[in-house]
């Protein structure tokens, strides 16, 4: 029964790391770049559900989408105005140019917000069901969380098989040059993937902060690293990959919490991660393509 | 055609040689200077301890520059190596103090179980990371910067008259008489013998350069660089790839694990929390600024983003915001097709000038 609770709330936790690293892959995919702010657009779109719920007393619905909306509209800013002109650039001057993205957000939330931890209530009631004469509790936060983490997925997979827009993405993803000969608008097609991975990781930062319940300036950082790690996890650039990745991590890093060790936890999640890569060096579900002499 | 890849070679020696003389003049010009300005008293207290910090960060970005720039590996877990050097060190530093009073000698000596304790640890992990490429790999490093990181925050260590005590994740440490902790887990060191100098760090910067000169202009050298612009054509002409890139990744392992070692014993207290991928990032940085497989350039810019956010501190929280600013600034700028393409020209027409002013002098 304990490891029933385990799966659960790990997979609760996973389901977080999975919206985030559907974020990391699409830009990776698209953009053939590690957006290291990712995680600093996690955590703004934190503080913006904290204040219109908070200051603002909007009902968390709205707050979600306020935070969705602004975030969506960071990613692209911060799109075109610092990844867009390094797009044929060495992808070393991109993820510099990220990391300085990253400090930017990071600093300048701690001089608005200033960098005290401030308590985020959760959007969901703290009610729980009790399964098998209370031996196992779910709370309907994790509950939630899993039913949002699938729509996204079901939703995110129909998009970019099916529309238009998808199709364009799948293509500049392979090719970005004979896309363009095809009629794709290249800027539009990234654009909307930042657009997209930014308000999806709005909608995982309200689902983090609400099980956390405290919000600081540094708190996107470790979910951003845990989400790329899960991303890369699952094979960088595919979207069941960064899925699968996201709930596997979620997962072990529950169990070993729960039977192994809380320290050294992260060690453990890491160390899989490597150990997965070295048998498969381009993840659970990614391609392998061969090099051509 | 030959001509051509004669002058290219013929450049990229001269290059290489007056970067080299640049470099150590820079470092011996810098020290002089900065020693006999603190002799003098000139410098502030605050300024004054940056010093050391400042030539461990230098060794440990040219030790990066080797794998990034030389090698086109891209590392995000050098922190790892310098956490590994500096509590090799601060342990090593810290046991040796009753049997080793001098402290110069103790330095070295910690320094030298940094450096190899790191080398070790570079072998260990660049086994199996040197197999994957790119982004992979900058990913495993990073993973294998937490993994080193947790590890030491979970190490308990001390001794007493009657011997060492070790005990992992959950502290058993009990101590009679004459105790002495050395590590306490994720608090990390207390109480470390300050014997770090600056012209320790001097030092330890003159025999990196010594060292990374050395190798990338030998054979084993251009076998690295040959291996980064074409792996496979590397191969073709029998060249043991994984070999050669491991050997530059060891080396610059122990080089960061000798700058960890100087930055851990210039500090009273030391926590393994400071050596995360926050560390390797700004590492990155540096090396990145100072631009790939330049060490002058290294030095330069490690020494400028390392100051100057430090004298900066009046802006108080404002300081990193301008940082980030000028960071994205600079990668935008060198980077714009326009700028480069004044650069280029500017650069056309003092060569044409110096051209036509030693032509002139010629036909004297």
């Amino acid at each position: 029964m304990t490891f029933l609770q385990f799966l659960i709330t790990g997979l609760s936790l996973g389901s977080v790391y999975a919206i985030i690293a559907l974020g990391y892959t699409m830009v990776y995919g698209i953009a053939k770049m590690l957006n290291f702010a990712h995680g600093d657009i996690i955590m703004v779109g934190a503080y913006l559900a904290y204040f219109a719920m908070g200051k603002y007393n909007l009902p968390a619905l709205v707050a979600v989408m306020i935070s969705v909306l602004v975030c969506t509209l960071l990613g692209v800013v911060v799109e075109r105005l610092a990844y867009k002109p390094l797009r044929k650039v060495s992808s070393l001057s991109v993820l510099i140019t990220a990391i300085g993205v990253s400090y930017l957000l990071q600093n300048g939330a701690q001089l608005l917000w200033s960098s005290a931890p401030k308590m985020f209530t959760s959007i969901i009631p703290p009610n729980t069901i009790r399964l098998f004469d209370g031996q196992l509790t779910i709370t309907h936060l994790s509950i939630f969380t899993i039913v949002v983490t699938l729509a996204i997925m079901i939703a995110l997979t129909l998009f970019v098989n099916n529309s238009k827009m998808g199709k364009a993405m799948r293509a500049c993803s392979e090719d970005k040059d004979t896309a363009r000969l095809m009629g794709i608008n290249v800027d539009t097609t990234i654009s909307v993937t930042f657009a997209i991975g930014s308000g999806l990781a709005a909608i995982a930062a309200v689902l983090y902060a609400s099980a956390y319940q405290s919000i600081s300036p540094t708190l996107g950082s470790m979910p951003g690293i845990k989400a790329f790690t899960a991303a890369v996890f699952g094979g960088i650039g595919s979207m069941p990959g960064a899925f699968l990745g996201g709930l596997l991590l979620g997962v072990i890093e529950t169990l070993v919490k729960g039977y192994l060790t809380t320290q050294l936890s992260d060690a453990f999640v890491f160390g899989i991660l490597i150990i997965i890569l070295l048998v498969k060096p381009n993840g659970l579900l990614g391609h392998k393509y061969s090099e051509k002499v | 055609m030959s001509n051509l890849k004669n002058l290219i070679t013929r450049k990229f020696f001269a290059a290489g040689k007056l970067n080299r003389t640049f470099s150590y003049l820079l470092v011996i010009i810098g020290y002089l200077l900065l020693q006999s300005l603190s002799n003098a008293g000139a410098l502030t207290s605050h300024f004054s301890s940056l010093l050391v910090p400042l030539t461990s960060y230098i060794v440990i970005a040219i030790a990066l520059n080797l794998t990034v720039g030389f090698s086109g590996e891209l590392s995000l877990g050098h922190a790892g190596f310098m956490g590994v050097g500096a509590f090799s060190a601060v342990i090593v530093s810290g046991l040796l103090t009753p049997y080793l009073p001098s402290a110069p000698l103790r330095l070295i000596v910690a320094m030298l179980a940094g450096a190899i304790v790191s080398a070790i640890f570079g072998a260990l992990i660049g086994i199996p990371v040197l197999k994957l490429e790119g982004d992979y790999l900058a990913i495993v490093t990073l993973a294998f910067n937490q993994i080193i990181k947790t590890v030491i925050n979970s190490i308990y260590l001390g001794y007493d008259n009657n011997g060492i005590q070790f005990s992992f994740v959950n502290n058993k440490i009990s101590l009679g008489p004459g105790a002495v902790t050395i590590l306490k887990g994720p608090i990390g060191a207390n109480g470390i013998k300050r014997i770090s100098t600056f012209t320790a760090g001097f030092v330890l910067i003159l025999i990196t350069l010594l060292i990374v000169y050395n190798l990338i202009n030998s054979r084993k050298g251009r076998a690295i660089m040959a291996c980064r612009d074409n792996r496979i054509a590397a191969e073709s002409v029998g060249i043991n790839v994984m070999h050669v890139k491991l050997e530059a990744f060891i080396i610059s392992a122990a080089l960061a694990g000798a700058a960890g070692a100087l930055y851990g014993l210039n500090y009273s207290t030391l926590t393994p929390a400071k050596f995360d991928y926050n560390l390797s990032i700004m590492i990155l940085v540096y090396v990145v600024l100072g631009g790939l497989g330049n060490i002058a350039g290294t030095i330069i810019s490690t020494s400028i983003l390392y100051i100057l956010p430090e004298q900066l501190r009046f802006l108080q929280d404002y300081r990193m915001i301008i940082y980030a600013v000028v960071l994205i600034g600079i990668m935008l700028i060198t980077n714009n097709d326009w700028f480069r393409y004044q650069l280029a020209r500017l650069s056309r027409k003092l060569k044409r000038r110096r051209k036509k002013a030693k032509g002139g002098a010629g036909n004297d």
